[in-house]
């Protein structure tokens, strides 16, 4: 008896305490509400938002509604997260491995490229970007164009835009490719498992994903060409470019520091993750007659993935999370089109911050079970 | 002299090829340093994309020569170890040699020589260089914020104290080393706690803290004869009973009157700023994210499932939203949730809103620490009869946590690198600062030069930091 009250009693207090709490908001938050007239509800989602935003990849403008306008920050979000997180792993990964390369100059500069960008808040970084290094660029019309097609200005990148014909074919194409490549990877381990017979999977590999899709443009009908980006005058002093698409600074500046300070991190994980694997495993894959690059790709790789993946998982979560800071340079992603303009036309504090906190929750918790998915894939199969 | 094979460098020649290679090697270096610190093209003559290359060309010819294995000169045999494995090694070290050479007079004349450091308006700056003028300038409102010129003694004032105060464990003598941690972990934060909002932020309430000062040292004072047995209970609750009787009994009416004649000005949260902000919330945030997040990492091992649920709860809360999320919830949701005349100052509500994220860190950080302990610790704990918090505090928190020192020194300096993002809220430290000097239409264009200054200044912290938890690390390193 007394033995179940001891374990009853401190988790009812707990309890007690957390419903407390939250009933002390809850009541502050109805009677406060009440007081200044506010009613709670997600209704305004429907209503029309009324404002604009710069830059947007579905169409959108004011007589849209709120929930469109979320739609918009969020897939602005997405994309400065995975243009970063693409990035930074690569950055990260040529870091990582410099950093144990045997050439003291390359492994010393690594080293302070990590310990350069790491120390220095992410914060100042998107500001220094932004407000100190992109507005040095030139204006549109002294821009010199890089490889004759891009051009990188104080309003922005602008690069050529793909039109496509028969894309669908294209995409097939490329499907069919992958779908090949997978049956033929099937078949090769098949044959080497029972002939012992290595066929070359990745050169049939390689000529399959370009030949594919190479034959869709010559029988599919595919076609595609590319529209350049062109001067266009508005003003006497006032410079565009026309046509292409258009990246502006904004994205430019918060995609670079992203992947510039957590690559960082990353370089730092794949480091362990190398270092972390025997020596003796090295030295056993050689002795039995691996070549460098098989002892890497079959022995070290797949060791060192276990250990870099589940802190570089963490290293997206705060990509991601980081990429809020987008508010500060005005670049329209979730906290700064619903977070920040919705809240302050409806003045609606509770629902818009709670939904904006649930949507880092769910991004942050799907990220956080693919990779959990993944590791467990390739973790160590215990018998 | 045997034959030379020029594309296999051997030892019978090495003094041929010790030369040649080191002519080759040296002239490109010295075209690449020529050409970016003097504009000297000694390889003008040739056609301009050839001279662009032939440092590279002449320099991996050179390397290539001087590549020879066990030569007998040790500083050759380093070289070659080093920089100079291969021809791939070899191309890399070079330009990242040149890439150095070509950086170093940009850099150079951008900091030191074109800069202007004189004078204090924007007229000496006419050069390419830095505007360090500009710092100059503006250092006062980097470092204090909006807070007013005559009063900054105070906040120099207390940070020196409080400095002082925190050094007293190198100075501490055995006798009184085991009243460290109750010093550092209660009195020293109560004091920092008076100080920063009492003393600098002035006011009537000033006198509360002196009230606070005089009966922490009486009572620690007193301590000191009191029987060891005793001690614990002493500390807590005598310097409270002293405070109280001290305001409210004794010198209640005359430190009134003397308030009256020389109390501090009061100055408003939103006044403060700069640097010495970030060191007022990075300092409390670390204070009480510390305690919170072990409360929860305890919590999300223990055995009642209530706990652990809630615990679970919190932490994976906090950790999936980003904090600039927080802040905002902390700036116009937060207030809703409160009574209507009770009203939380929005310095509190940002410490607050940082201590809970980090604490979510903390707790995962120490968490780890928890588990990585070996079972055996536990059941050894248990078998001597310790309950559940003698066991924690005297056994396994101690080792837990000497092994998360990284952890927790990475969360720190997460949480140090977060405190720009208080501009949520409007509070302005020194990168607040920053954006608000650069719009002021006197000083337009010399944002580069602010992020610089802050971006130095946040370097030096930050790598200070983690080379004192790397030593940290190292000192309480066990071997097992």
């Amino acid at each position: 008896m007394n033995l179940k009250l001891q374990k009853i009693f401190p988790q009812l207090i707990t309890v007690l305490v957390v419903v407390l709490v939250f009933g002390f908001f809850t009541y502050n938050a109805q009677i406060n509400m009440e007081n200044r007239g506010i009613d709670f509800g997600y209704g305004f989602l429907s209503q029309e938002s009324s404002f604009d935003v710069q830059f947007s990849l579905i169409e959108y403008d004011g007589s849209h509604s709120y929930f469109r306008a979320y739609l918009v920050g969020l897939l602005n979000t997405i994309l400065v997260s995975v243009i970063g997180i693409i990035f930074a792993t690569i950055l990260g990964v040529i870091v990582g491995v410099a950093r144990l390369s045997p050439n003291y100059l390359i492994n010393q500069f690594a080293a302070f490229y990590v310990e350069f960008f790491r120390n220095i808040p992410l914060l100042l970084q998107i500001f220094f970007w932004y407000f100190a290094a992109l507005r040095a660029l030139p204006l549109p019309q002294d821009a010199d164009a890089m490889l004759g097609v891009f051009f990188l200005t104080i309003k922005g990148l602008y690069v050529p835009a793909f039109i496509w014909e028969n894309l669908n074919v294209f995409l097939y194409s490329i499907i069919a490719a992958i779908i090949a490549i997978v049956v033929i990877r099937i078949h090769a381990r098949k044959v080497q498992e029972t002939q012992g017979k290595q066929l070359p999977v990745f050169w049939i590999s390689l000529g399959l994903i370009f030949i594919l899709p190479l034959l869709s443009f010559l029988i599919g009908g595919v076609s595609l060409s590319f529209e350049i980006p062109k001067l266009k005058q508005l003003a006497t002093t006032s410079f565009i470019y026309e046509g292409g698409l258009s990246l502006p600074p904004e994205l430019i500046a918060l995609t670079l520091s992203l992947a510039l300070y957590t690559a960082t991190f990353i370089a730092e994980c794949v480091r362990a993750g190398i270092q972390g694997v025997g020596k003796g495993q090295k030295e056993a894959a050689a002795s039995i007659g691996l070549n460098p690059n098989q002892v890497l790709k079959l022995v070290v790789m797949p060791q060192a993935l276990r250990i870099i993946i589940p802190p570089t998982t963490n290293q997206y979560l705060n990509l991601t999370k980081n990429s809020s800071l987008a508010a500060a340079i005005a670049y329209p992603d979730l906290v700064l089109v619903f977070a920040g303009t919705a809240l302050m036309q409806t003045g609606k504090a509770i629902e818009i911050v709670s939904i904006t906190m649930l949507t880092y929750l769910s991004l942050s918790i799907s990220i956080s079970i693919l990779m959990n998915w993944y590791n467990k894939k390739i973790a160590i199969k215990e018998k | 002299m045997s034959k030379i094979n020029f594309l296999k460098p051997d030892k019978d020649n090495l003094t041929t090829f010790l030369y040649m290679g080191s002519f080759l090697f040296g002239i490109s270096v010295i075209d690449v340093f020529l050409n970016s610190f003097f504009r000297l093209n000694i390889t003008g003559f040739l056609p301009s994309s050839l001279s662009f290359i032939i440092p590279i060309i002449l320099g991996f010819i050179g390397l290539h020569f001087i590549r020879i294995e066990h030569s007998g000169y040790k500083f050759l045999d380093q070289v070659n170890k080093n920089i100079n494995t291969n021809n791939f090694n070899a191309i890399l070290s070079l330009l990242i040699i040149f890439i150095i050479i070509k950086a170093t007079p940009p850099i150079l004349s951008w900091f030191v020589v074109d800069a202007s450091f004189a004078g204090d308006s924007k007229d000496v700056c006419s050069g390419t260089g830095a505007c360090w003028t500009y710092i100059k300038v503006w250092f006062r409102r980097f470092m204090y914020g909006m807070y007013p010129n005559a009063e900054q003694w105070r906040i120099n004032l207390s940070f020196i104290a409080l400095a002082l105060l925190g050094s007293v464990g190198y100075f501490a003598t055995e006798k009184f080393k085991k009243y460290l941690t109750l010093y550092y972990v209660i009195i020293y934060p109560f004091i920092a706690f008076l100080f920063i909002f009492f003393f600098i932020s002035g006011g009537p309430v000033f006198f509360d803290f002196s009230y606070g000062i005089i009966a922490a040292v009486i009572s620690i004072i007193i301590g000191f004869f009191i029987p060891g047995k005793f001690k614990f209970y002493y500390f807590i609750f005598v310097p409270i009973t002293l405070y109280i009787a001290l305001k409210y009994f004794i010198f209640y009416e005359e430190l009134i009157e003397l308030g009256k004649l020389d109390g501090l000005n009061w100055v408003e949260t939103g006044a403060w700023g700069g640097l010495s902000l970030t060191f007022i919330i990075s300092f409390f945030c670390l204070i009480f994210c510390f305690p919170i997040g072990m409360a929860f990492a305890l919590g999300r091992r223990s055995d009642f499932p209530l706990i652990r649920y809630i615990s679970i709860g919190f932490i994976e809360f906090w950790r999936g939203v980003p904090l600039i999320t927080v802040l905002f919830m902390s700036a116009v949701m937060f207030p809703m949730f409160l009574p209507e005349d009770f009203f939380i100052d929005k310095l509190v509500r940002a410490i607050i809103a940082i201590s809970l994220f980090e604490a979510a860190y903390v707790a995962e950080v120490i968490r780890g620490g928890l588990q990585a302990l070996p079972r055996g610790q536990y059941e050894a704990a248990k078998s001597l009869g310790m309950g559940y918090w003698k066991m924690h505090i005297f056994v396994i928190l101690p080792q837990a946590l000497k092994l998360v020192i990284p952890g927790i020194a990475n969360t720190f300096l997460a949480l140090v690198k977060d405190t720009p993002l208080i501009f949520v809220v409007g509070l302005l430290e020194i990168v607040g600062m920053l954006n608000l000097a650069k719009t002021n239409p006197e000083w337009l264009g010399f944002a580069m030069e602010g992020y610089v200054f802050a971006a130095i200044i946040f370097w030096i912290i930050c790598y200070a930091m983690s080379k004192y938890s790397y030593n940290l690390e190292q000192k309480y390193k066990t071997e097992r």
